[in-house]
């Protein structure tokens, strides 16, 4: 008998291109495009049952096993670090990790950088490696105020198409990370629901193939 | 028994199944101080699970930690006899910083080392042990092989440097076929070399479908040597009735600067992560300056209480 398969999916724009994926390879389960105010969606001929969580706590339901798959952006992976596995690149929600910064702004190397951002390891992790000294303000969102305020140097954020940045009066100082989303896998389902997983990876492998 | 059982927790009820286990099975129990001097976590940093240590000093001003590990310790204290192996078992409670909260908290471990003259029977025990104490938790189980060597002596092989080994190391264990291939393309490797690399990845499975793959492993006379010694312990294990719950995966990983060969983790269905891991540090007796081999395993205990009946 197939075993039904706990599938968080991030919230928003991103995750409703997610299910379509997962529709198209044959996950499909029309209740989730009813409007309601449900929080559980099961399609158990299909084996799947999703859930919508906020994007970056996907990997949380993923590694602690209240789910057995989810979709999260490679952001979160690299900011949070959850011991998962990171089945397939999906080559969606693409985007880059950037640095952004007014646009009079200039770098005095003999002062730390401020830096406001919602990603605090990724952001160490960057200025570490130029040997460059920081100060984190670490914010939940509108990152793209703290600059504009006086609140930081500089900002490490997402950037998409660079719309909000502009309208703002910032630039893109340094684009130094692609993302994309990701499948990932509870590392105990992928032991006992094996096959189930490996077929989800399979027929979603073969679609973002496709669309290359 | 069932008079007991009934006001015993999940987890006082396995402590007790494993201690008779490995009693059964000629293990000697060893017991220990609850702190340690600081300097031999200090020094052994690395083979920590957590990195933060509870210290505090004594009355002379000497530093002392509550233990984070037992295996030091054993390690330390450790006097193996030539021509034997010292088999010792513990249930013991360890101090560590939960990775969530990072907060302090105390964790029972129940586990075995056997240290010394180590021979390829002792080895095959130990893995024996190791699968028995699974099915003393839930029969629905696994326990994952995997050869350090191996991994290692392929990374070697296909030329990388030790920033992209460590990089390909945390490909594996995410199971991440696409940044492994990355690494591989950026390090200009060659067709055959590069699919070496996602061999180590796709190969996975029961210990009779990935057997016969090993094989495409045997790149030089390091791993070739290490590939045969891998299957034969897992044919002396099959042998011994555990096969079925065998799987081989490469994502199960150890920090080269201790572990070496053999690295194994136990899992149960139902709880999200494993709850039993180990393998064969050499490389740490040398390091304590002890002579011969080492095995062992932990099965950490705080993770059973989880398990829903």
């Amino acid at each position: 008998m197939k075993k039904m398969l706990n599938i968080a999916l991030p919230k928003g724009r991103l995750g409703e291109k997610v299910y379509d994926l997962f529709e198209k390879a044959g996950y499909e389960c029309p209740s989730i495009k009813e409007n309601s105010r449900k929080l559980v969606f099961e399609n158990s001929e299909k084996g799947v049952r999703y859930f919508w969580v906020k994007p970056s706590d996907v990997s949380v339901y993923v590694e602690r096993g209240a789910a057995d798959l989810g979709v999260a952006g490679k952001d979160i992976l690299l900011e949070y670090a959850p011991d998962v596995y990171e089945l397939l690149d999906l080559k969606i929600g693409k985007c880059s990790m950037a640095v952004a910064a007014k646009r009079e702004f200039v770098d005095d190397r003999n002062k730390p950088l401020t830096v406001a951002t919602k990603f605090a390891n990724i952001a160490k992790r960057y200025y570490a490696k130029q040997g460059r000294e920081i100060d984190v303000v670490p914010l939940n969102g509108s990152i793209e105020l703290a600059p504009i305020l006086g609140l930081s140097d500089v900002i490490v954020d997402i950037v998409e198409t660079g719309s909000t940045l502009k309208e703002n009066d910032l630039v893109v100082v340094e684009k130094f990370l692609p993302i994309s989303a990701r499948l990932i896998a509870n590392k105990s389902s992928f032991k006992f629901k094996t096959e189930e997983v490996e077929e989800v990876q399979k027929k979603l492998q073969a679609l973002t193939q496709e669309t290359e | 028994m069932d008079r007991l059982k009934k006001i015993l927790s999940a987890e006082e009820w396995t402590a007790l199944n494993l201690r008779a286990l490995y009693a059964e099975n000629g293990y000697e129990k060893y017991r220990m101080s609850k702190f340690e001097e600081y300097d031999l976590y200090a020094r052994n940093k690395d083979f920590l699970v957590s990195d933060s240590v509870i210290t505090f000093t004594d009355t002379d001003g000497k530093l002392l930690a509550l233990k984070p590990d037992v295996t030091l310790s054993i390690i330390k204290n450790a006097k193996p006899q030539v021509g034997k192996a010292m088999k010792v078992y513990y249930h013991e409670n360890v101090y560590r910083v939960s990775k969530g909260t990072r907060a302090y908290k105390e964790l029972a471990q129940a586990g075995l080392e056997c240290l010394g003259d180590v021979s390829e029977e002792d080895l095959a025990e130990v893995v024996y042990l190791a699968a028995k104490s699974l099915d003393t938790v839930s029969n629905r189980n696994v326990l994952e092989l995997s050869e350090l060597t191996v991994v290692d002596g392929v990374l070697r092989y296909c030329g990388l440097d030790t920033t992209a080994r460590q990089a390909l190391w945390a490909r594996l264990a995410e199971k991440n076929l696409a940044g492994v291939q990355e690494i591989a393309k950026c390090a200009g490797m060659s067709e055959m070399k590069a699919s070496l690399l996602e061999k180590l990845v796709t190969t996975y499975g029961s210990a009779d479908a990935v057997l016969p793959k090993l094989d495409v492993f045997r790149v030089n006379e390091e791993t070739a040597k290490a590939v045969d010694a891998f299957k034969a312990l897992i044919r002396s294990l099959q042998a011994r009735g555990v096969g079925e719950k065998l799987r081989i995966d490469f994502s199960v990983l150890g920090d080269m600067n201790y572990y070496n060969g053999l690295a194994f983790k136990g899992f149960v269905e139902g709880l999200p992560t494993w709850i039993l891991s180990g393998g064969r540090y050499d490389k740490l007796m040398a390091k304590m300056g002890k002579q011969g081999k080492a095995v062992g395993f932990a099965v950490y205990l705080d993770e059973i209480a989880k398990l829903k009946a």
